[in-house]
């Protein structure tokens, strides 16, 4: 379980988190949501450790992050897998040499033994067969899935995903979602998605955080998010007519 | 920001930079890339640019030396001092500086602005220490062979240019090369091209690690490496001249 409490962060005098508190549990996936601006990202990249939070703690698993030395933060982020929103692979190296990567530098097994993680993580993202090819001679939807092999390849605890359906079609967008949702029922891991995405939301959205100016605006399932009368939530989520009358149809078959 | 919150933050950098390796045998992997990266990819400019410009020197040195009381031995006595002394570090360090300084740069740099940098960190990785530290190494072993070959073609350059122009013959070029002949000079030359070869590998590095933005940004960061690391270079050659050779 990851705990936050009254996470602030400013930079210079922009006051981005204004006292988050909330927790995300195992096995579920866990989203935040919100506009543009605010506070996302920074919130993430806090939990994450890339930026340092002026007040507030993270625990993971009850280890408050800021109160580790510098090993206990390294052998911490060992235990996280995080899949960036333009997936970040390295480029000089293949498949096979990205997923490899963090079994190079942080476990202690033979070349073989590596390998065939790798083969069996690859195989997991349906990639089997693409080791040696180059991360700019794949689609989008596969260097997402390939950022997937990576993140999953160490067996984290915790499981970051920044905007993973962004720039995909809706086809392969469904597939990283129920890809995410596998993994981390699996696995029983703590995985919280950034998203903007409301299809993936109310589809694996287990637990849904919603910001607003760097609060928390609201927080609730996906099917909690359907019966809220919470205005800036409703503002937000039903703004296309789309979600409204698939709002409109979910509330009438409840009373029915 | 301020010229001095720059060169903290170098100097912090490098506090980074200069750590154990997370882990020796991706060290080694890392370090022989750089030297292919680095070192033997700019062997050819260096061999080309220094040939020609010890083929100026002799040639210059040559058409200004008329007068009959000038021995001719003095063309191969001022080729090998120029090559030796400053063209071989100097020059071979600045154009390095323009080839390699732009690389690091805007490799680095990518690496920032596509979140790679941001992938290592959350995996745990020590990413300055991983990644500027092999470059820095490579430099510093690779650089000063680049350089011995630089002033040796530089000499064998000047030797070719008065034997196909007849400006010179090459007996007196070699008794030129013989005079005063002081090893103490290679010396010089070589300390100037370890810290040449530091600050080829780290400014550089320093302006790709903290670059913001996008692609533009990087472009910018690329072309302030190549600028710092020339001024760097020219700056440090003057005191060092003055402290080795004054």
């Amino acid at each position: 379980m990851i705990e936050v409490k009254e996470l602030h962060k400013s930079f210079g005098t922009a006051h981005i988190l204004k006292g988050v508190s909330t927790e995300f549990e195992k096995g579920k996936v866990n989203m935040i949501i919100g506009q543009s601006g605010s506070g996302k990202t920074v919130f993430l990249k806090c939990l994450l450790g890339l930026h340092v939070p002026e007040e507030g703690s993270i625990a993971f698993d009850g280890r408050i992050y800021s109160k580790l030395d510098i090993d206990k933060k390294r052998e911490l982020r060992t235990e996280i897998g995080m899949l960036f929103q333009g997936s970040a692979l390295f480029d000089s190296l293949t498949v096979e040499e990205n997923i490899m990567f963090p079994l190079k530098m942080f476990a202690s097994q033979s070349k073989k033994e590596m390998l065939a993680r790798v083969n069996f993580v690859l195989d997991r993202v349906n990639l089997s067969n693409s080791n040696h090819k180059f991360p700019a001679e794949l689609s989008g939807g596969m260097q997402k899935r390939v950022g997937i092999a990576r993140a999953i390849v160490m067996n984290p605890k915790y499981l970051f995903c920044d905007e993973p359906n962004s720039g995909l079609d809706p086809q392969t967008a469904t597939v990283i979602d129920n890809l995410i949702q596998e993994i981390t029922e699996e696995y029983n891991i703590v995985t919280i998605v950034n998203s903007h995405d409301m299809n993936s939301v109310m589809e694996i959205g287990k637990k849904i955080v919603f910001l607003k100016d760097g609060k928390k605006a609201w927080e609730g399932s996906n099917k909690e998010i359907f019966i809220t009368d919470n205005e800036v939530v409703i503002n937000f989520v039903y703004s296309s007519n789309l979600f409204k009358k698939v709002r409109e149809i979910y509330l009438n078959e409840s009373k029915l | 920001m301020n010229y001095l919150e720059h060169i903290g933050k170098y100097f912090l950098m490098l506090g980074q930079v200069f750590k154990r390796p997370q882990k020796w045998n991706v060290f080694r992997e890392m370090l022989f890339r750089e030297i292919e990266d680095l070192g033997l990819k700019s062997l050819g400019i260096i061999m080309f640019i220094s040939f020609f410009i010890g083929g100026v020197v002799a040639i210059q040195t040559a058409l200004n030396v008329d007068s009959p009381f000038i021995p001719k031995y003095l063309i191969g006595f001022a080729t090998k001092r120029s090559m030796i002394l400053e063209f071989g570090p100097t020059f071979t360090s600045v154009i390095l500086a323009g080839k390699v300084g732009s690389y690091i740069a805007s490799s680095i740099g990518t690496m920032r602005v596509t979140e790679q940098i941001d992938a290592l960190e959350v995996m745990g990785v020590n990413s300055l220490n991983y990644l500027v530290l092999p470059k820095v190494i490579a430099a510093l072993f690779f650089y000063p062979l680049l350089v011995l070959i630089a002033m040796f073609l530089g000499i064998f350059g000047g030797w070719a240019a008065g034997v196909l122009t007849d400006l010179f013959h090459t007996v007196d070029y070699i008794d030129g090369l013989q005079l005063d002949f002081n090893p103490y000079f290679v010396k010089y030359a070589l300390v100037k091209t370890v810290l040449f070869a530091f600050v080829i590998a780290t400014v550089p590095a320093y302006h790709g690690y903290y670059v913001k933005g996008g692609s533009l940004e990087v472009g910018r960061a690329s072309t302030e490496a190549v600028v710092w690391t020339s001024v760097s270079i020219i700056t440090l050659n003057y005191f060092l001249t003055q402290m080795l050779l004054g």
